[in-house]
C-alpha cells in the first residue's frame, strides 16, 4: 500500500483499523516533501518534529480505540492562519520572524480533532493574488505542470494536497482564494458561508469577505476537514451561533429533484472553450443523476469585479494600518516616528501597497460616496440577484475560473488581467453565499478544470452533496499528477 | 478619473507608505486604470438602493463583562522590535516644544 495515495477518508479508516500508523503516514508525507517540495515549493515552514510528536501521541490514542474525527491525519495550514510557536508570515516580509503567541480558533479546532499539522503553506502576501506570485518568498508551482501557477492565494495548500504532501488543508477565500487554486490543481475546495467558521487568529485582509475554507483530494476529504473546524466562536463577533449539521452524513449522493441553476452571465466571451465544454458536460451529468436544470439570470454579474476591487482594498487599507513596526514584525527606523512607520510599511509587497493605495483613495474625503459608497450599494444588488435565484434553484453551477492554470509570469504586469481570474468566484463572497470547486475534467494540455457549485447562505450540505454525487459518477479525482515516485 | 502624481503622493502619505519614484509612477498608471474600470458602476441607477456593509447582518454581540486571564507578558512582548520594562520602545511622538 502506498500510503500517500490514500484519500483522507481512506487514511482515517485505515488508522482506526490499525492498518497504518499516524507516524507512518506522517513520515510518508515528510519523505515526499523532502523529495518533491524543493521543486514544488508549496511549504513555507515544515514542522516535522512537532508533527511526528503529534503523530506518536495520536497512535497511542488510536491504539485505545479513540475515534476523534481527524485523529492522526496529517494536514497543513495556510501561512496566513496563526499557529502558536510556529512562524506566521502571511507570505509577506512585514511579518518575517513573527511567531504568534496563540493558535487561531481553526487551528485549535484542528488540534482538538486530533489532526497532525505538518507545517505552513505558501500564499500570496496577505492573500492578495491568484497565483502565489505575490508571495515575498517564492512562487509555488502547479503539480500538473511546473511552468504554471497553482492558483492563489491559497496555492501552497492546494498544491500540497494535489501532490500528496498533505491529506487535507486549510486556506482562506476572500474572493476565490480556495476555489480557484482547487480548480487549477484538480482537487476539491470549499468556501463556506461567511460566519460559519471563526476568523479569530486569521490575519485579516477584507473583514466582510474573508472566510477560512478547506481542501481535500475528494469532496468527502474536504468535508471532513470542514466538519472539524466549523462552529461558533465567541471571540469572533461575526461568527454565527447556529447549529453545525453533520456534513459528512449529508453526503448521500442522492440529488434527485435538486434544482440546479445555470446563469447565462457566467458563460461569456473570454471563457476558455475547453473550460466551457467541460462545465456544460458536468451540468449534463448532474441532470443525468436526477437534477433539474434551470436557466437563470444573475443580472449584475458584470459589476461584481469593480465592486470587489473597491470594497476589498478599502477594508484592507483599514486592516493593514496595524502594521507599523511598533508591537510586532520588523522595524525600519527613520528620522522620526512617522518616517519610521512609512519606511517599515515599505516592506509590504507591490500588490499589497497597490491595494492599500486604492483602498485609501476609495475611502478618502471627497471620493467616499463616488467609489466605496457606490460599491456598497451595488453589493446590495448583487446579493439580491442571488437571493432571487435561490427562490428558484437550490444550487448554481458555473465554471470556477475562466481558464485553466496560466504560466508563471503571464499576468504579473497587468493587475486587471490578474483580477479577472476571480470573475466567477467573488460574487459568492460579496453575496454571502457558499461555494466550492470540484474537478470536472482536463483540457488538452492535461490541466485540471473546476466546476463551481454555489449555495445559499448556510447550505454547505447541499452543495457538498451535489459535488459528492458528481464525483461518485465521474473519475476525475482519481487522476493524480505524476510527481516524485507517485 | 485620472490621478495626478500629487494625488498619489497624498494617498501614500495618508496610508503611511514610503514609495520610490518608480513606484509612484507605476501606481499612478495602474490606479488610474483600475479607477477608470470601476467607473462602470456609474451606469447603474442606485437611487433608493441601501448599502450592504456586512456580509450577514448581526445585531451587537455582547459578552459577559468578566475578566479572563491574558497571555503572559513575555509571550506578548516576544515579537516586539524593541522593548524595555514591559513596554514597547518607540521614537518620541510629541516634540519638546509642543503644548501637549
Amino acid at each position: 500500500m502506498d500510503i500517500s495515495k490514500l484519500s483522507l477518508v481512506e487514511l482515517r479508516a485505515a488508522l482506526r483499523r490499525g492498518e497504518v500508523s499516524s507516524v507512518a503516514a506522517t513520515q510518508a508525507m515528510l519523505d515526499r516533501i523532502v523529495d518533491v517540495d524543493n521543486d514544488l515549493q508549496s511549504y513555507l515552514t515544515l514542522t516535522d518534529e512537532l508533527a511526528l510528536e503529534q503523530a506518536q501521541a495520536a497512535d497511542a490514542r488510536l491504539a485505545n480505540g479513540d475515534s476523534t474525527p481527524l485523529l492522526g491525519v496529517p494536514v497543513v495550514v495556510k501561512d496566513i492562519i496563526c499557529t502558536e510557536g510556529v512562524p506566521t508570515t502571511a507570505g509577506s516580509k512585514i511579518l518575517e520572524g513573527f511567531v504568534p503567541p496563540y493558535d487561531a480558533f481553526v487551528v485549535q479546532k484542528l488540534k482538538a480533532a486530533g489532526a497532525v499539522i505538518l507545517g505552513k503553506t505558501n500564499t500570496d502576501q496577505f492573500a492578495m493574488g491568484s497565483s502565489t506570485e505575490n508571495s515575498a518568498y517564492f512562487t509555488t508551482r502547479n503539480p500538473w505542470d511546473h511552468e504554471r501557477v497553482p492558483g492563489g492565494s491559497s496555492g501552497g495548500s492546494a498544491a500540497a494536497v494535489a501532490a500528496g504532501l498533505a491529506y487535507g488543508a486549510l486556506g482562506t477565500d476572500t474572493g476565490g482564494s480556495v476555489r480557484q487554486p482547487a480548480s487549477f490543481c484538480g482537487i476539491a475546495g470549499l468556501r463556506p458561508t461567511y460566519g460559519r467558521i471563526s476568523r479569530w487568529g486569521v490575519v485579516a485582509f477584507a473583514s466582510t469577505l474573508d472566510q477560512v475554507g478547506t481542501f481535500g483530494r475528494t469532496v468527502a476529504d474536504t468535508t471532513a476537514v470542514f466538519q472539524a473546524i466549523a462552529g461558533h466562536d465567541p471571540n469572533d463577533s461575526t461568527s454565527l451561533n447556529v447549529p453545525v449539521p453533520d456534513f459528512e452524513a449529508a453526503l448521500t449522493g442522492d440529488i434527485k429533484g435538486l434544482r440546479v441553476g445555470v446563469p447565462q452571465e457566467y458563460f461569456i466571451e473570454g471563457i476558455d472553450a475547453e473550460v466551457e465544454t467541460a462545465v456544460r458536460r458536468a451540468i449534463a451529468k448532474l441532470e443525468e443523476l436526477g437534477a433539474e436544470i434551470v436557466a437563470i439570470s444573475l443580472p449584475h454579474t458584470s459589476y461584481a469585479l469593480p465592486v470587489y476591487y473597491l470594497i476589498a482594498p478599502a477594508e484592507a487599507s483599514a486592516n493593514l494600518a496595524r502594521y507599523d513596526g511598533i508591537r510586532f514584525g520588523p522595524r525600519v527606523t527613520g528620522s522620526d516616528m512617522i518616517d519610521s512607520v512609512k519606511k517599515t510599511r515599505a516592506l509590504f509587497g507591490p500588490e499589497v501597497k497597490r491595494r492599500i493605495m486604492l483602498g485609501t483613495y476609495a475611502l478618502s474625503a471627497g471620493y467616499y460616496d463616488e467609489y466605496y459608497g457606490r460599491a456598497l450599494k451595488v453589493r446590495t444588488l448583487l446579493k439580491q440577484d442571488f437571493l432571487n435565484a435561490f427562490e428558484k434553484v437550490d444550487v448554481i453551477a458555473t465554471p470556477t475560473s475562466p481558464t485553466t492554470a496560466f504560466k508563471i509570469g503571464e499576468n504579473v504586469d497587468d493587475p486587471l488581467a490578474m483580477y479577472l481570474q476571480d470573475i466567477f468566484t467573488l460574487s459568492v463572497n460579496l453575496s454571502a453565499s457558499c461555494g466550492l470547486s470540484v474537478p470536472c475534467g482536463f483540457d488538452s494540455k492535461g490541466l485540471p478544470i473546476g466546476l463551481q457549485l454555489i449555495g445559499n447562505a448556510l447550505q454547505e450540505a447541499t452543495i457538498l452533496n451535489a459535488a459528492f454525487a458528481y464525483e461518485q459518477a465521474t473519475n476525475w479525482h482519481e487522476r493524480l499528477p505524476v510527481i516524485g515516485e507517485r | 478619473m485620472s490621478l495626478t502624481l500629487a494625488d498619489v503622493e497624498k494617498i501614500a502619505h495618508l496610508a503611511r507608505l514610503e514609495l520610490t519614484e518608480a513606484e509612484k509612477q507605476q501606481y499612478l498608471e495602474q490606479l488610474s486604470a483600475i479607477l477608470h474600470y470601476a467607473e462602470r458602476l456609474n451606469e447603474l441607477d442606485l437611487s433608493g438602493v441601501p448599502p450592504t456593509s456586512h456580509a450577514i447582518a448581526q445585531q451587537n454581540i455582547m459578552r459577559p463583562d468578566v475578566a479572563e486571564p491574558s497571555l503572559p507578558m513575555d509571550d506578548l512582548l516576544f515579537n516586539a522590535p524593541q522593548q524595555k520594562a514591559n513596554q514597547f520602545v518607540v521614537q518620541a511622538v510629541l516634540d519638546d516644544g509642543g503644548s501637549a
